[in-house]
Parts: structure tokens; sequence; C-alpha cells
């Protein structure tokens, strides 16, 4: 393939990029070629050095040594404003939107239609930014509030953004998918190829090798900042990119379907769970299930299935719910937060950010913050109690941290993640509710992740996980709930548990998608 | 039917500054007959005017998640600087030189501008917090208005036919029935909205508000527009420095004394959002009507000063109260129209 294209197709040449931060070194003499009009992936471990090398192509960072060529011209770049001149436009891994302003305030800022060279041209605004939306084939009303958005609605505004851009060369996509559901996902695959048809070249990073295998021509590897393989995706296989960002050959750890659930007490029960929409319909349509003592319950759906409504509905921010919940045989009646906290439920957000961590208290503090009602002696806080439980958690499901006093950003991704989760379990909560636990985590520490809910199953805490990820979920769960537009469509145990049968039943829901329906179960068959 | 309740709601809500208003407009004109006189209103107008134009430089900077607490400070010192002005003139290698009024009215506004263009560098360049840059700014504009007679008031502040600095209390005066502060209120208001609303320059000063390091990510020069919303506020404050000394005819280094407070109980009366993102020109207009009047009136009625404070005080915590009602209902009404969308989707 590549001698076919020869060298005059790289149209960003990184060249022995080093990257030092106090302590660390991210980049090491790290070499990268952007191919042209290509889907040039960026893989590895998350601290692997992949979001600093984009960082700097992007102008974000400037390396430590070593040079960026583009176009065979010498160039550097001191910010975003002066990347983008030369064509480089970037899509955050974090969401980097205003929530205060409308999709075509956030889609045009700081790079407005002017009359007059003065006054902010906003039908033009408003008919670009609904023409980009179509584009997406995603519409979204361009003067709605961002801020009211759902989080993938939020990413396509993100890319919405970068497709408006003028002079376009080059396209970062750090993690785009992370928050989008298969269908959204499609459409910006359709997109990608597209863009790379127009001869814009995009570098995509992503924690889903399948989607990698897929979408990708080229691959690069990175470990611990090093560059460790650079090949054409058509001659690789998933174990050897597997093989080469671990070192060794890694997959979930099998699960053990063999157990009889009938026989096991139940710990949850939910009769009819409904949820009405305003202006009719049902965000929940009479969902039904249980939930036995140890076990780990999936719950599997597209995005706006119904799948983080659950939730809000057993840790009762829903009061408008109708629906019975019966714990350990008794009806409860759900009505707030705090009561259900009481009751002995602990919920493991799906945006981690947001919701599961103050960023401006250390470790330790994020792992005490909703238990340190245990350790109050008197009116003090008994902080030697306090850090032993603290320590033990670390330990327990092994949070790698020098000292518990750092500040909780100094953490990677997957180790944020198991501070939120030790957060929820230190409550000594009697079931356990975890919304995408393995979101924006690397593989190594996604099998870490699942390493330490399968511990506590295993010690009989009753845990409801939600996923996107149809392996991952697979690999997990005992047995999985499938939603579709509010509906349960239907429970698979054991055997039943394919991927075939999932992505059906998530289709179900929906009407007129039979041909979808075909085009997805094909290709997630692989 | 719940839809339209809440739409109702809504408007009710929104316009719920406005309504304050009137409400208040009414109860005191039959609780003072006084009130409604056209004295008594164009004394409300001239105060409005002050709060008001001090208000839409504040609800630039709360805009981008600033705070000017200097504001009150710049106008005792605008005030000395233009009565030094008028009544020394400047001393400078021997000579006293003497300024016609519209150049000592530019001077004055540079000289606000300039504190305003500190407060902006402490917060850009050092990074210190907006509360903390501008409260030492605060002390230090105070303590040169004090610096610049040794406390003492210049009176008197008409000017002489001979020096050609005459007509200084035009600022304070009427045209056609209409006080010249107020007017010139209008006229900064109706551009400032202008600019917030259809500029560039006012989508940065939102995004800003709304996330600083996406904005800075998008290319929006933070720092620089930041720059220009302090240097703003110091601008207006040397106006309203220059008007105040106009309608008294005299410069008092301690005057404007805790008006930065007038400032943001008008942004925030005005829908302002405290932690910035969310604000409109017109809200803080209505807003510095509602303190003026509240304070005016309860003169009239000859409530006790210290009631007045009271009062004064629950009427702005109930502003934040019913802003943060109006807040939650938006929430739930945007989640319905979102799921009203999911439907279509």
């Amino acid at each position: 393939m590549e001698n076919r294209d020869g060298a005059n197709d790289i149209c960003l040449h990184a060249q022995n990029i080093d990257k030092l931060y106090p302590g660390t070194k991210a980049l090491d003499q790290v070499s990268f070629d952007v191919h042209t009009g290509k889907v040039n992936v960026l893989i590895g471990e998350n601290g692997a050095g992949k979001s600093t090398l984009m960082k700097i192509i992007a102008g974000i960072e400037q390396p430590t040594a070593g040079e960026l060529f583009l176009d065979g011209r010498q160039v550097s770049f001191r910010s975003t404003v002066e990347a983008r001149r030369y064509g480089i436009g970037i899509i955050h891994q974090e969401l980097s939107l205003f929530p205060n302003l409308n999709v075509y305030q956030n889609i045009f800022m700081a790079n407005e239609k002017t009359k007059n060279g003065c006054f902010l041209d906003n039908k033009k605004h408003y008919a670009l930014a609904h023409e980009v939306l179509e584009r997406l084939e995603y519409p979204i009303k361009p003067d709605t509030l961002v801020g009211n958005l759902r989080v993938g609605q939020q990413q396509m505004i993100e890319i919405a953004r970068n497709l408006i851009q003028e002079g376009l060369k080059i396209l970062i996509m750090d993690e785009p998918t992370s928050s989008l559901s298969e269908m959204e996902v499609e459409v910006l695959f359709k997109i990608m190829r597209e863009l790379t048809a127009a001869g814009i070249s995009i570098v995509y990073i992503s924690h889903r090798l399948e989607e990698i295998m897929r979408i990708g021509d080229y691959i690069t590897i990175l470990r611990d900042g090093k560059l460790v393989a650079k090949a054409s995706v058509c001659g690789i296989d998933l174990p050897w990119i597997v093989r080469q960002m671990t070192g060794e050959g890694k997959s979930y750890p099998k699960k053990d379907h063999s157990v009889d659930w009938a026989g096991q007490e139940t710990v949850l029960e939910v009769k009819d769970l409904t949820l009405p929409k305003s202006g009719g319909g049902y965000l929940l349509d009479h969902v039904s299930f249980d939930l036995k003592k140890g076990e780990i319950l999936g719950i599997y759906g597209l995005l706006g299935a119904g799948r983080t409504e659950i939730f809000e509905c057993i840790m009762g921010l829903r009061p408008e719910h109708t629906g019975t919940i019966v714990m350990n045989g008794q009806e409860i009646p759900v009505k707030s937060l705090s009561e259900q906290i009481g009751r002995g439920f602990a919920w493991v957000p799906e945006d981690r950010q947001r919701e599961g961590l103050v960023q401006t208290l250390s470790i330790g503090k994020n792992i005490s913050l909703s238990s340190l009602k245990q350790y109050v002696r008197g009116i003090f806080l008994n902080e030697r109690m306090e850090g032993k439980s603290i320590d033990q958690m670390i330990r327990e499901i092994h949070i790698k941290v020098a000292d518990k006093s750092l500040p909780i950003l100094s953490l990677s991704g997957g180790n944020q993640q198991k501070v939120v989760i030790a957060k929820g379990i230190l409550t000594s909560p009697k079931i356990l509710l975890l919304d995408e636990p393995s979101r924006g985590i690397d593989i190594g520490a996604k099998t870490e992740v699942f390493d330490i809910i399968n511990q506590y199953a295993a010690q009989g805490l009753p845990l409801i996980v939600i996923s996107s990820e149809l392996n991952e979920i697979i690999a997990i769960a005992d047995r999985i709930v499938v939603l579709s537009n509010g509906i349960k469509t239907a429970e698979f145990t054991g055997d039943e548990i394919t991927e075939d049968n999932l992505v059906l039943a998530s289709y179900k829901g929906h009407h007129g998608h039979n041909s979808k329906e075909k085009e997805f179960s094909g290709h997630e068959i692989q | 039917m719940k839809f339209n309740k809440n739409a109702l709601m809504m408007t009710l809500l929104k316009s719920r500054t406005f309504i304050v208003l009137i409400i208040l407009v009414v109860f005191f004109s039959f609780a003072s007959p006084t009130f409604l006189t056209s004295k008594s209103l164009l004394l409300i107008a001239k105060h409005v005017a002050l709060y008001g134009i001090l208000g839409i430089g504040m609800t630039y900077v709360i805009i981008t998640g600033g705070i000017d607490l200097s504001v009150g400070a710049v106008v005792g010192l605008s005030g000395m600087i233009a009565g030094g002005l008028i009544n020394e003139g400047l001393q400078m290698f021997g000579y006293t030189l003497y300024f016609s009024v519209p150049m000592i009215a530019l001077i004055t506004i540079i000289c606000g501008a300039a504190v305003g263009v500190v407060n902006g560098f402490l917060i850009t360049r050092f990074n210190v917090a907006p509360f903390i840059a501008t409260l030492g700014m605060m002390y230090v504009a105070r303590g040169f208005a004090m610096l610049r007679s040794n406390g003492a008031t210049f009176s008197n502040i008409v000017g002489k036919e001979a020096l050609g600095n005459t007509g200084f209390e035009l600022f304070g005066r009427d045209i056609w029935g209409i006080p010249v502060g107020a007017i010139i209120l209008a006229v900064i208001a109706v551009g400032a909205s202008v600019v917030l609303k259809k500029t560039p320059f006012g989508w940065h000063v939102f995004s800003i508000g709304g996330n600083e390091r996406a904005a800075k990510l998008s290319g929006v020069k933070v720092n620089q527009v930041k720059l220009m919303v302090y240097l703003f506020s110091g601008a207006c404050s040397a106006i309203v420095g220059i008007i105040t000394a106009s309608q008294l005819v005299a410069s008092h280094p301690a005057s404007g004394e805790s008006w930065e407070m007038n400032a943001i109980a008008a942004a925030v009366l005005g829908g302002t959002s405290m932690a910035g993102g969310i604000g409109t020109i017109g809200g803080t207009i209505v807003g510095a009507f509602v303190i003026g009047v509240i304070n005016d009136g309860m003169v009239m009625c000859g409530v006790s000063e210290f009631w007045q404070m009271v009062i004064k005080g629950l009427v702005i915590v109930l502003a934040v109260i019913i802003d943060q009602f109006q807040r939650n209902l938006q929430a739930k009404m945007a989640l319905q129209a979102r799921s009203k969308d999911a439907v279509v989707h």
C-alpha cells in the first residue's frame, strides 16, 4: 500500500517529538505521519501519550523538542488559532462547548459571519448550522440551548463545529464516539468517508478497536510515550493491535454462566416502571425486571433508549415515575435521592467529570466524600479512621496512586473511574448501579474495572451495569435487559447472550428500521 | 395543559422585574402623595441614571464570570479628577494648565478606563481572582481620591469664563425636561446592548462566562476580551463620576461609596447570573429602576434609612430566588421539549 502512494501523500509529519512534563516524559522521540485523505488511527492505553501528541499537532501544547512539517515545510504552532489557520481542526475528548449559548452560536464561536464586518449575521449562522446538521443527519434546531442537549447530541455539535471550518486539511478526532449510539457512529463514519474522499486527512483516536478496524487506513500505536508500531490496517488483526498496545495478549475474562440464578434470593424487583414524556409517549414504558443477590444485571440499549432514566427513577431523581419498586420483599416509595442512598443504593454516574468527581479535592477526599458521616466523632472528622478506609479501598480495587493526598486530576481516566467506584463502594451499598463504568478508559483499565465488578458480585453485592459497548456488556453481565425506545424488548441469559440477539433487540422498539437491523447485525458479527 | 401553564408561568417570570417595578410604582404613588409628581420622578431618573450606567459595565463584567468592586471608588476618584481640573487645573513644569469641559470629561473617562485596564491586567496577566484584584483597586482608587484634596471637597465646580472651562454643571441639568444623565444612560444602554447581542465581541463575552477553556480553545482572545470588559466598566464608572459631581456641582472624595453594590444588585435583579454566561442590558436597566424606585420611594414615604437597607437586601435575595426558580422551570421545559424531539428522532 505504502509504496504505491509514495512520500507525497504525507501532509503532516512530526519528527522525533519529545514532550517533558515535570517528573514525566509524556512523549519520547515519537515520529508520526498523517497520510493525506486517509483515516490515520492513533491508539494506545491511557497515558500512552496520544492526547499529548494531538495537542502538539493542534497547537494547544508546544513540544519540548522535535519538529513538525506540513506539506514538507517546517511549521510551529503557538496556539490553536495558528494551527487552525493552517487547516488543522480538533474535536476534543472532553467536550468544550458553551452550555449557556445556543447551537449555532457554539458552532460559529470565534468564526463568526458578519454583515458590514461588524454585526453578526444570525440568519446566515442559522442557515449554515441547519445545513451542517442536516449533513450530519442530526436535525437539532440551531437555536436550541446547548446546555439542554444530551452528551451524545453535544458531541455532534462539536463535530459540526469543525466541519464548517474553511480550508480544513487535517481533522483530529479524540475519541469522538465515546458517547455516541451505534446509529450516530454510523453517521459519523459516513461523514468521515465523505471527508477523506474530499482530500481531508483524519487523525482518529479511539478505544473501540472494532471501529478502528472498520474505519482506519493507517494505524500508529503508542505505549508509555514511545512509538511501538506503525502499520496499514488491511494487513493486521485485532489481537495484534491488543498485543502491541499492552505488550502481551489480553482479553476480557470469560463469564461463568453456570450459576443457577433461579435459586438465588431476589433483592430488587421493578414492576411496570413508567416514565411519561410530556406531549405524549413514554421515556420508559412499563419496564419490569428483577435483580438477584450477587448478580450482575446488564442494561443495553441505544442512546435515548431509556437506560440512564432507569437509574434516575431508582435513585429518586424522577419523582414523576409510576410503577412499583420492591426491595427485599418490601415495596419502597421512591421519593428522593437521599432516601435512596439511605436505603443502600449507590450510583456511579455516566459523566465522570461532571457528576462523579470533585476536581478540586484530593484523591482520598473524593473516595471518602459519600461516607464522611461514618468518620465523624463528636463534631470532628477522625482523619486516621478516614485515611485507613481510603487506604483499604485503594488497595482493594488497585488504584495506582503514590499518595492519596494528590489532586484527583493527576490520575489517568481509568484510575479516576476507579475512584468514583470506590466512593460508591465505601458507602457499603446494598445495590450498586454503574452507568457506563468503562466509558473513555483504556483496555487495561477496563479489564481492571470489570475485575472489580466481578469481585464484588462474588461477595454477594448485586449490581446493575449500563453499557453501550456490546462486547463489554456480554463479558460482564449474567443477564441482560435490552431497552429500545423506552420499551423492554428482550431479556437474555446464558447462551442467549450474543451480539446478534442484543443488537436485534435494541432496534425492536423502533419502527421502520428493518433494513437497518440487517445492516447492523451484519457488521457486528465481524 | 400543563405545558401551557408552564409557558404562562415562564412569561410572567421573565418579565418579573418589570412587574415588580410596576407594583412598586403603584404602591408608592398611593403611599406617598409626592411620588408621582414630575419633580420626584426627575429625581428618581437622575439616580437611576447613575446605577444604570454602573450596572451596564457591571453586567459585561459579570457575564464573563468576573466582578468589579472598584466601580464605586472610581466614581469618587473621577469626580475628584474632574473637579480638581476645573478648580485647580493641572500643575506641570511650573505652569498651571486649564482644560475645556469636553477635554476634562475625556481625561476623566480615560483615567477611569485606566483603572479598568489595571484591573484587567491583574486578572489576565497575574491570574489574580477578579474579586481580589478589584477589591485592591477599590482601596487604591479611593485612596487616591482622598489624596487629591487631602479628603476635602471641591465645591462650586463651575469654572471661570476667563479660563474657558465653564459649563461642567450641564451634565447634571435637564434638557427638554429630561436629565442629561438619563439621556447618557439611554445612549450607553442602546450601544452596549447592540454590541452584546449583535457583534462577535458580544458572543465572546458570553462564551468566556459559559466555558472559558472552551473559549480559549475556540480561538477567542480571552485575555483581550476580559481587558476590554474591565476597561468598559472603568469608563462607565468615570462617566457616573462626572455626572454625579455635576449634579452636586461639587466633588466629594467619598462619593460613590458602596455604589458597586447597587450596580451588582441592578444586574442581578435584571437576571444576570453571578456564575457568568447569562445576562442582558435591558434587564439591568429595569433592575436599576427597581433599585432607584425603592430607594427614593421609601425616602418619600419617610421610611427610616435603616429599614431601607433591610428591605433592599430582602428584595435582592428574593430576586435571586425567583431567578433560580425560573431556571429550574426552564430546564424542565427544555427537558420536555427534548423528549418530544426524541420521538421524532
